[in-house]
């Protein structure tokens, strides 16, 4: 029997007692301001606790990772893409590749149920579902040579289900594409100074592509610094040209900006990679990496206030103007990336296992990078909830609800049960610059309020407009660079799909396949990005549940095949690691596409909503938010594209999960009927650390070990 | 003192330089002069063409999350 130290028991129990604290101070206080603290108190308390002992446990007993088997990137070492990386570069590359706008746009919105719900879902999903996906698959990949999620899929569980998930996959690509680029549209609309440095991102994105091409190739670090001052000229210029006589030519209506946005999604996709694409990708990583961390410097330093209500009345009544239903399921599918996202399972499986030196680092880069992941969703969470209530609904309810005035904003806010006046609400839209703050939805904006309280905080109140700014373009950096890289991975899966029906497609070089395929795809999310820009009753509103639903599903997609490998490779006691997150992942998202599908509440339910618009129409009435009968009919349209969506996103996760149980079935019943196609075992010769700080005995490994890694 | 600061300066440019990948060249030299000795080692220019050319054929590589 192994026993701790004595220090080791008294740091755990202080741990312990910071996260009790923070969820007690949170859990009890109601109707006075509780500071901003308690929540991270109550995060990393979490977090310490479940890495330190639900992964370790995860790691050692169930997946009994293996330190003396070498991994595919030792085995397979082509100086590339199969290469042994050091654990702290791959977990900055790992983190860096699953933390985008998703961890920032989620619990934003989910802020109109209340901090409370959110931060428990946020902190409970990512220690028992979110982070322990990753880790699995993680894992699993790795024993597989770095396998792709859908080979994983098609091999274990089979054609059927593997088709399934591919078709998931893709699905769910096309409506993230659509959904992140209203989320720009919102923030940029009517925005000289954000559409301006969001726009000079092109030509510098255009330089730095040229200078590593041509002038300086593999100078990376250089460029970056370059082009990340490059785009702090912009972001200040933004203000210029927002004051002089240019601003009408930066002043785009939703409408225009959907069209360009399109024009820039299919341009970039063929475009080479060098061009556009790739040096873009290092500055919105440089970007994304250095505001993370200063967003985690400025919500410790400032330690602000949290204004919103812990549970808001909206989250039983399901009937909140962000987006409808309640609590439960919707809560669950708004919040995906930081709690669980399933999208993580495309890193997972595929780049990283490549590059993972050891299978005792998976608890370091699969668990440790979802928890870092989490705690970017927690301080978009604080953003949200620090500014004052009455403004929050004014910039996330519908357009067709707050009205155009600050009069009307703040007529229809008090119907919410929020107070904020007309003046307040011109104030805040001044003191960041822009001409109107009202029913800017998507998230971006709301944040990029927050942000610049927390950072105006800390330098002083005079940076504000240049702070939201900053936040706004930080975000609508990596959501173009999403746009392209995203139309250039779906294209691949409509190339592959369509080389079975017409050969030449395979070849993904043939031009006018690719260009075809690209404007397909850029043809698909647009679709879904002006009826998103011109539904009356709001697009996000619309659109985000189904995108929850979709990602949700991936997530289901990657429990179920974690699930099926832990049962095929003899761990069926411990098959609830991932079953059990499987089974509430399913029920949520089930439960949110059936509510979407057949709820009686024209809020909720996309066929009760059409069929009521339909009578309108019918009667020739036209009922609001719609404000003429051509309104009606696009909602009518809208409802029934979405409606129809939602099921069938629904009849997939059914798919997958039941091919998935007659698997499992059939291993407990037959094992000898299942084949497992895990590479085989090869002793490894690499010596390195598991976690982040080596201990005592792995310094001494690596010591006696001759040629020790680079750098140490 | 002196000596701890260089090893400071020098573990956050290797850091750097291997988080943004600035090091792949280094490394693809470094891995043909030890396991394939006779094979040509391409050029910096060349290298990074390929390395580019190879995210062209499989967008997947490099991908990144919402």
């Amino acid at each position: 029997m192994r026993t701790a130290k004595p220090r080791t028991i008294v740091i755990w129990t202080l741990v312990a007692l910071v996260g009790a604290a923070g969820w007690s101070v949170l859990a009890l206080s109601r109707g006075e301001n509780v500071s901003a603290a308690w929540m991270v108190a109550a995060a990393l308390g979490s977090y310490a606790i479940a890495y330190r002992f639900y992964a370790k446990f995860i790691a050692h007993k169930v997946l009994k990772v293996d330190g003396t088997r070498a991994t595919p990137a030792e085995r397979l070492n082509n100086g590339i893409d199969f290469h042994p990386t050091d654990r702290r570069v791959l977990l900055g590359h790992h983190f860096a590749a699953i933390a985008g706008a998703g961890p920032l746009v989620g619990p934003v919105l989910a802020a109109q149920m209340g901090y409370l719900p959110g931060t428990i879902w946020i902190i409970a999903g990512v220690i028992f579902a979110g982070a322990v996906q990753d880790m699995v698959v993680l894992f699993f990949s790795t024993r597989r040579d770095g396998r792709s999620l859908g080979q994983m899929a098609r091999e274990e569980i089979g054609p059927f289900g593997g088709a399934a998930a591919l078709l998931a996959a893709f699905a769910i690509m096309i409506i993230l594409l659509g959904v992140l680029a209203l989320v720009i549209v919102n923030a940029l609309a009517a925005s000289p100074w954000g559409t301006f440095s969001i726009g000079m991102t092109i030509p510098i994105a255009l330089l730095m592509g040229f200078y590593l091409r041509v002038l300086r190739p593999g100078r990376v670090t250089e460029v970056s610094l370059i082009g990340v001052a490059l785009l702090l000229l912009a972001l200040v210029a933004g203000r210029w040209v927002a004051e002089s006589s240019w601003a009408g030519t930066f002043t785009l209506a939703p409408s225009t900006l959907v069209i360009w946005l399109v024009a820039y999604g299919f341009i970039a996709s063929i475009l080479p990679v060098w061009m556009l694409l790739a040096p873009r990708d290092y500055l919105s990583t440089f970007m994304k990496i250095g505001t993370i961390a200063l967003l985690a410097l400025g919500v410790v330093i400032a330690l602000p206030t949290l204004k919103m209500d812990a549970v808001t009345d909206f989250a039983e009544r399901g009937d909140g103007p962000v987006f409808a239903g309640s609590l439960f399921p919707f809560v669950f599918i708004t919040i995906a990336c930081g709690a669980l996202s399933g999208f993580h399972a495309l890193i997972s499986s595929g780049t990283t296992p490549k590059m993972i030196q050891k299978e005792t680092q998976v608890r370091m880069i699969g668990y440790g990078s979802m928890l870092m992941e989490s705690s970017v969703a927690i301080m978009a969470l604080v953003a949200a909830c620090i500014i004052d209530p009455g403004l929050y609904f004014a910039m996330n309810a519908p357009a067709g609800v707050v009205g155009t005035t600050v009069e009307s904003a703040s007529h229809a806010v008090a119907n919410f049960g929020y107070t904020i006046s007309p003046a307040d609400l011109a104030k805040a839209a001044h003191q960041v610059e822009e001409q109107s703050l009202l029913s800017r939805t998507g998230g971006a904006p709301t944040l990029a309020v927050g942000v610049s309280e927390i950072f105006s905080k800390v330098t002083g109140g005079s940076l504000r407009a240049f702070w939201y700014h900053f936040a706004i373009m930080f975000e609508a950096l990596f959501i173009l660079t999403a746009l392209d890289a995203g139309t250039r991975v779906g294209r691949f899966m409509l190339q592959d799909m369509l080389g079975n029906v017409y050969r030449p497609f395979k070849n993904v070089s043939w031009k006018p396949g690719l260009i075809a395929t690209s404007a397909l795809v850029c043809g698909l999310w647009g679709y879904f990005l002006w009826v998103g820009v011109h539904e009356p009753l709001g697009g996000i509103n619309q659109l985000f549940p189904i995108f929850g639903i979709s990602n949700q599903l991936l997530a289901a997609v990657a429990l179920a095949v974690c699930t099926t490998l832990l049962v095929k490779s003899g761990r069926l006691k411990w098959a609830w690691i991932t079953g059990i997150p499987l089974i509430w992942d399913a029920t949520v998202t089930l439960t949110a596409s059936y509510q979407k599908v057949f709820s009686g509440d024209p809020r909720v339910g996309f066929f009760k909503q059409r069929s009521v618009y339909q009578d309108g129409i019918d009667a020739g009435k036209v009922l609001p938010p719609a404000k003429s009968m051509d309104d009606m009919h696009t909602v009518v349209t809208n409802s029934t594209v979405d409606g129809v969506l939602s099921a069938v996103l629904a009849v997939l996760i059914v798919v997958v999960i039941v091919d998935a149980a007659r698997v499992c079935v059939r291993h407990v019943r037959r094992p000898a009927l299942s084949t497992l196609s895990e590479a085989p075992y090869v002793e490894s010769k690499i010596v390195a650390p598991a976690g982040l700080i080596p201990t005592q005995r792995e310094r001494r490994e690596e010591r006696d070990a001759i040629g020790a890694a680079p750098g140490s | 003192m002196r000596s701890a600061l260089h090893r400071a300066a020098s573990g956050i440019r290797w850091y750097i330089r291997e988080l943004t990948d600035e090091s792949a060249y280094d490394r693809y030299v470094a891995h043909i002069r030890q396991d394939h000795p006779d094979a040509p080692v391409p050029s910096r220019r060349d290298f990074e063409r390929a390395r580019t050319d190879r995210q062209e054929e499989d967008p997947r590589q490099g991908f990144r999350c919402c």
